[in-house]
């Protein structure tokens, strides 16, 4: 590794040009070497302790079943359990579900939003920017309660709103089916402003030759935008999908709040489940096992998606 | 505002007459303004409801201008959840985390930006795997850990996990490595020990990083719930997520006092952002949008 010799090499000649090093070098050198590690040390150990020896701590776990407060051993039996639990298969679904129908629509939006947000045509950005930014910042659990009121059936302004428009009374919380949009207008709510602020920085180092070049090739501005923007948008969207589906996948605190995974477990989530399994049955053994399926999955999702979003830039 | 709506887009020929580019313009600000409104109303009505009574807010037409029940709100709130206690520990949890945290990040973030070192990329390619490990793997085996070390229900047990956040390593290294080599090699060359260099040198140049970072931070703790609500145990040693959630599951909800409570837990946090925003945006960026 020839790069390794530009900050020993500096260090070095520094050493050098003081006498006083020149005399003891090894044990310098030794203490230059250590330098960087003291620095990244305190992280390392922390991680360590709390991310590294957890994740082992936890496939161990997965391999036992707690019968009547002992621990035995029971293999793979945690695994097969979870092909043949239902509840597992409807949160993977209600999961999948998310994936497939909120995050494209989330993401289409906040292509809009960047793209009008970086139109000369439009006054006021700055506001338009923090406004659409502001969920981003906003606490989980007051979001889930806000919108848990907002959208009450009987009460909620909601729908009150709606009535004045001529629109009878919406089920949003208490239908399975409107649960699931409701949930999906709660996520799209809090998380299209902070794609859109990425797709707007990516949009903004995109040289306006490219738009030069279109327009006098005689775009229209549906075809520029389509030749332009969207390949120039790619790495950007390869970025939120990834960070989207490991979020959606990981998914818990808003139908934690929003709907406790209900009604009818129509917006039960791997994370709600696994939480219902560790804390509420304290079947900890099976819900390592859902949690190791769960990093399985996003796993295998990240790769595909970089497989289809990454190969042609 | 230096942009007028008829100027045209930077080395771009304008083919639409003026008029036609000003009616687009209208149409184009109008259409976000409707949308910017419904993003927003969800504020508008937490600041609305939490000064109304929990009857109130089920009126029908709903209450659309402040009420005269926040006094009340406030003291059922502190009575049923013991909420200025909760307030001091969300305080003081998230200001030792930022601070802990922060450190830690900053220093890693150095060591892996400015040194090249034996095993550099595999160790730090280990801190990224936080970033894709589900958090809810760790859960159970760390709720175990404290249980074990008798933290439950301390303010180590919701700090110390995710003092090592992989995130803010990420950013801190980013930020870090667009410093100048030359700087750091000539401090070093004055002879100036490596962690007084890391405090006068490579720190006061990265005071924007060090403030989106530190923003991160605090929003991070001050909004997570999963790992405090697993921690901590009575109503005292709540952080103000988890009184919230708490005050949700009764059978008897006072949303107005909920409310309230939902507003002092949004409304700072919103004006914190409002006001170092630009700092905000830009240092996620720098993490997020890599050329």
């Amino acid at each position: 590794m020839t790069t390794t010799t530009t900050a020993e090499g500096v260090l070095k000649t520094a050493g050098a040009a003081r006498p006083a090093a020149a005399s003891r070098p090894t044990a310098r050198i030794l203490r230059r070497r250590a330098v960087p590690y003291l620095f990244i040390l305190p992280a390392l150990v922390l991680f360590a302790v709390f991310k590294l020896y957890p994740i082992g701590s936890s496939f161990l776990m997965s391999l036992y079943e707690n019968v009547n407060g002992t621990q035995e051993f029971v293999g793979a039996g945690n695994y097969t359990r979870a092909m043949d639990d239902p509840l597992l298969w409807t949160a993977l679904k209600n999961t999948a579900i998310i994936l497939v129908v909120q995050v494209p629509v989330m993401l289409a939006l906040a292509v809009g939003i960047a793209v009008a947000l970086n139109s000369t045509l439009l006054r006021g950005r700055a506001f338009f920017r923090l406004g659409f930014f502001l969920p981003t910042v906003t606490g989980l659990v007051a979001y889930g309660i806000v919108f848990a009121v907002l959208l009450n059936t009987q009460y909620g302004l909601v729908n009150w709103l709606l009535g004045l428009v001529g629109v009878g009374e919406v089920p949003w919380l208490t239908d399975p089916l409107w649960a699931r949009i409701s949930l999906g207008l709660a996520l799209t709510w809090h998380y299209t402003g902070y794609n859109a602020v990425i797709f707007l920085a990516r949009l903004q180092s995109l040289p306006t030759e490219l738009y030069d070049a279109a327009a006098v090739d005689g775009a229209s501005a549906r075809q520029s935008f389509r030749h332009v923007t969207l390949p120039g948008l790619r790495p950007a969207l390869l970025l939120t999908t990834v960070l989207s589906t490991i979020g959606t996948l990981q998914l818990f605190d808003e139908p934690y709040v929003l709907t406790g995974g209900g009604p009818d477990n129509a917006t039960l989530t791997i994370g709600v489940y696994l939480y219902q399994n560790a804390f509420k049955y304290f079947d900890f053994g099976y819900a390592s096992a859902v949690a190791y399926i769960l990093t399985v999955l996003i796993g295998i999702l990240g790769v595909v998606q970089f497989r289809l979003l990454g190969e042609k830039s | 505002m230096t942009l007028t709506a008829t100027r045209p887009r930077p080395g771009r020929t304008p083919r639409t007459p003026r008029s036609r580019t000003r009616t687009r313009s209208i149409l184009l600000t109008s259409s976000l303004t409707i949308a910017v409104a419904a993003v927003l109303l969800p504020f508008y009505w937490l600041i609305i409801a939490a000064t109304h009574s929990s009857k109130e807010i089920f009126d029908s037409p709903p209450p659309l201008l402040p009420g005269g029940h926040l006094r009340e709100n406030l003291s059922t709130l502190e009575s049923s959840a013991r909420f200025s206690d909760v307030i001091v520990n969300s305080l003081l949890i998230t200001v030792i985390y930022t601070i802990a945290a922060g450190a830690i990040c900053t220093l890693a973030g150095y060591g892996f930006a400015k040194f090249r070192f034996r095993g550099s990329g595999a160790l730090f390619g280990l801190l990224m795997l936080g970033l894709v490990i589900p958090t809810q793997v760790t859960l159970i085996p760390l709720f175990k850990m404290m249980v074990d070390l008798e933290w439950l229900g301390t303010y180590q047990a919701v700090i110390m996990p995710n003092l090592a956040l992989p995130f803010g390593i990420f950013l801190m290294r980013q930020s870090m490595a667009a410093l100048p080599d030359e700087l750091i090699d000539s401090a070093r060359m004055d002879g100036c020990g490596e962690f007084r260099l890391f405090l006068k040198v490579v720190l006061p140049p990265m005071k924007p990083a060090l403030a989106a970072l530190a923003i991160f931070l605090f929003l991070f703790q001050w909004n997570d719930f999963i790992w405090p609500l697993v921690v901590l145990r009575d109503a005292g040693e709540f952080t103000i997520p988890v009184a919230l959630a708490s005050l949700q599951g009764l059978d008897q909800t006072d949303y107005g006092a909920l409310l309230a409570g939902t507003a002092l837990a949004a409304i700072p946090m919103a004006l914190v952002f409002l006001a170092l925003q630009r700092h905000f945006v830009s240092g996620l960026l720098a993490g997020a949008v890599k050329e």
